[in-house]
């Protein structure tokens, strides 16, 4: 059934349509920083494109920075949220029942599949974004200035300003992508939840997009201070300390294990729903 | 094939199957009628483990359903209220998926591709492009959904209403098919508001009335003579003088006579040099038993919205072509 699910998503335009936006964005991004040579000042703009000017390598950071607010979480939000109200809506949920797929069983392939296109959109714009910044920004080591300090062979500056070796940015770049992956599985477990809730994949998909923009509004507001450390968005971005000198791992822990637990209970909740749902669509 | 004992389906406030004993033996091409709303759709999907019974029993080929249903649904192949595909793909790719979705079997993928040809030659799509399903005619993708339902050879048909959206010419072909298929030993439950399509194809029938089983019985025994015989004859005065009596009704050149033996009614009006266009003894339609015993119902609420809405259903019963419009439209209570 994994097979089948995987095989759907590969055979859908829709997901190669989604993916090649993500990726299309931080590519728009980079050629206007290229050509006009503006990047928005250290602190301000999207997280460590300032950087990115003088090193190409980093821009796979910069990149996920750029889409993690919208783009990503709609475009994983639209995928789980088709999960089962998709097959619903399409009148093949029945079928594939009566054929037949365990409900488990189907619920599993639903997921593998999302953890499938996940991975691939996150792995995706990371590598093009590479492939974008190496080509438009080069990699060449530099001696940056930062902070007063001149490394010779050092291509980056981390946030905290002393110097990255491209092994070490490598490295903290997977560090960031299996964070957002897994940030957005988080996303995509509650998106999963609301699918077997409704036949309308459209208001499964809105209904995570709504959790995660009150999450956001919550995790801003000072007085809602007392609930934000368990809000799905909180540590979102978390994964930006990842490039800072050294790693700090506080967030990022609190990060993955938040998540853990918005994967964990959204998808229980999913299986229990789904299990013992009259079929009616 | 599938019994079923006190089976009870509540949604809600609202009863939608209420204490329905269904009996389908092996063999049997069973057509299962009744009005829109009256819990056709739901007790098929109880049947196949989609929705769960409130109370009482399912047994379908031996075992427990919903609980064994994993063992039962391989040997059922099912079209459902309406056939569903991926519209973005083709008729062969959508077979290959649901082939493959399941459960595993010897030689399952080696001969995937040999199934579902022979599916696709059965119905008629033998040679079908690679058009996306999006673009199907309705036919074809009644078609494709019997198709599906085919697949891997199913020792029990479960179809709602296989031929909607066939021409006549289709029609034919997959009564044919059908009965073919029965022949060769499928157990056939159909469901359907198509009362010819049932008269037609079927053995058995169950009539189900507000989520009530008001009738079950063969087709042979509902459908059988009235004791009584028609005539139509040119002489017909003359003829109820003869018959003196046993005149029961009479229409311009129709006669109904009270007598069971058409041969000697035949006889006795040729005897006296009568002119006979035709006899033959009287038969209970089906549609007639359907219309008398799901509309016994009519006024049972004593208003006349309500009676208005029963009219509606019965209606929709026996008018064979707006079946399926009457459908949709009802689509929201007929779940």
């Amino acid at each position: 059934m994994i097979r089948v699910e995987l095989t759907k998503l590969v055979r859908r335009p829709r997901s190669w349509v989604a993916i090649a936006l993500l990726c299309l964005l931080p590519i728009l991004v980079a050629v206007f920083v290229a050509v006009t040579h503006v990047a928005p000042p250290p602190g301000q703009g999207p997280a460590l494109l300032s950087a990115v000017l003088s090193n190409g390598s980093l821009f796979p950071a910069a990149a996920l920075a750029i889409v993690l607010p919208i783009f990503l979480p709609i475009s994983v939000a639209v995928v789980a949220g088709d999960s089962i109200a998709g097959e619903a809506s399409s009148g093949m949920l029945r079928y594939l029942l009566a054929r037949p797929v365990g409900r488990t069983r189907l619920l599993v392939a639903k997921l593998v599949t999302l953890i499938a296109y996940v991975l691939f959109a996150v792995i995706a714009v990371a590598a093009t974004s590479y492939a974008t910044g190496i080509l438009l920004f080069g990699d060449k080591p530099v001696a940056l200035t930062s902070g007063g300090i001149t490394t010779q062979g050092v291509i980056a500056n981390s946030l905290s300003g002393t110097g990255l070796t491209p092994a070490d940015v490598l490295l903290r770049t997977a560090g960031a992508v299996a964070f957002i992956a897994v940030s957005m599985l988080g996303v995509g477990a509650i998106a999963l939840f609301l699918s077997t809730l409704t036949d309308s994949s459209l208001a499964a998909a809105l209904g995570a997009m709504a959790a995660l923009i009150a999450s956001g509004v919550l995790v801003a507001l000072n007085a809602a201070a007392s609930v934000s450390p368990y809000l799905p968005t909180e540590y979102w971005l978390a994964w930006l300390d990842f490039f800072r000198q050294p790693i700090l791992w506080r967030d990022i822990d609190r990060g993955f294990a938040i998540q853990a637990v918005y994967v964990a209970v959204f998808l229980g909740a999913a299986w229990a729903n789904f299990a013992s749902k009259d079929v009616t669509s | 094939m599938i019994v079923t004992t006190g089976l009870t389906k509540r949604f809600g406030q609202v009863l939608a199957v209420d204490h329905v004993d269904l009996e389908v033996r092996e063999g049997d091409r069973y057509g299962f009628l009744g009005p829109n709303g009256s819990g056709k759709t739901t007790v098929v999907r109880m049947l196949l483990g989609l929705v769960y019974p409130s109370s009482g029993t399912i047994e379908v080929l031996g075992a427990p359903v919903p609980q064994r249903a994993s063992a039962v649904l391989p040997q059922i192949g099912a079209l459902i209220e309406s056939p569903s595909a991926y519209g973005h793909l083709s008729g062969r790719a959508n077979l290959t998926l649901v082939d493959a979705a399941g459960p595993r079997v010897r030689g399952g993928r080696r001969n995937r591709r040999r199934r579902v040809a022979d599916a696709l030659d059965r119905v008629g799509l033998g040679t079908v492009d690679d058009r996306a399903v999006r673009k199907y005619s309705l036919g074809m993708r009644q078609r494709l959904g019997l198709a599906a339902a085919l697949l891997r050879s199913p020792r029990l048909l479960v179809l709602d209403e296989p031929t909607n959206g066939l021409d006549p010419q289709g029609i034919r072909e997959i009564r044919d098919l059908l009965g073919d298929l029965n022949a060769s030993g499928t157990t056939i439950f159909l469901s359907s508001h198509q009362l010819s399509e049932v008269e037609q194809l079927c053995t058995r029938v169950g009539v189900v009335d507000r989520g009530r089983l008001v009738l079950q019985d063969e087709l042979a025994v509902l459908s059988g003579p009235t004791g009584r015989v028609r005539v139509r004859t040119p002489d017909a005065g003359q003829a109820a003088a003869v018959l003196d009596g046993r005149v029961v009704h009479r229409d311009g050149d129709r006669l109904v006579i009270a007598d069971a033996d058409a041969a000697l009614v035949n006889q006795q009006l040729v005897a006296a040099g009568l002119r006979v266009n035709e006899i033959g003894p009287e038969r209970r339609s089906l549609e007639d038993l359907v219309l008398s015993v799901t509309g016994s119902g009519s006024d049972r609420f004593g208003r006349a919205a309500a009676r208005a809405d029963r009219g509606f259903s019965a209606e929709a019963l026996v008018a064979d072509g707006s079946g399926p419009a009457r459908d949709a439209e009802a689509g929201g209570s007929s779940q």
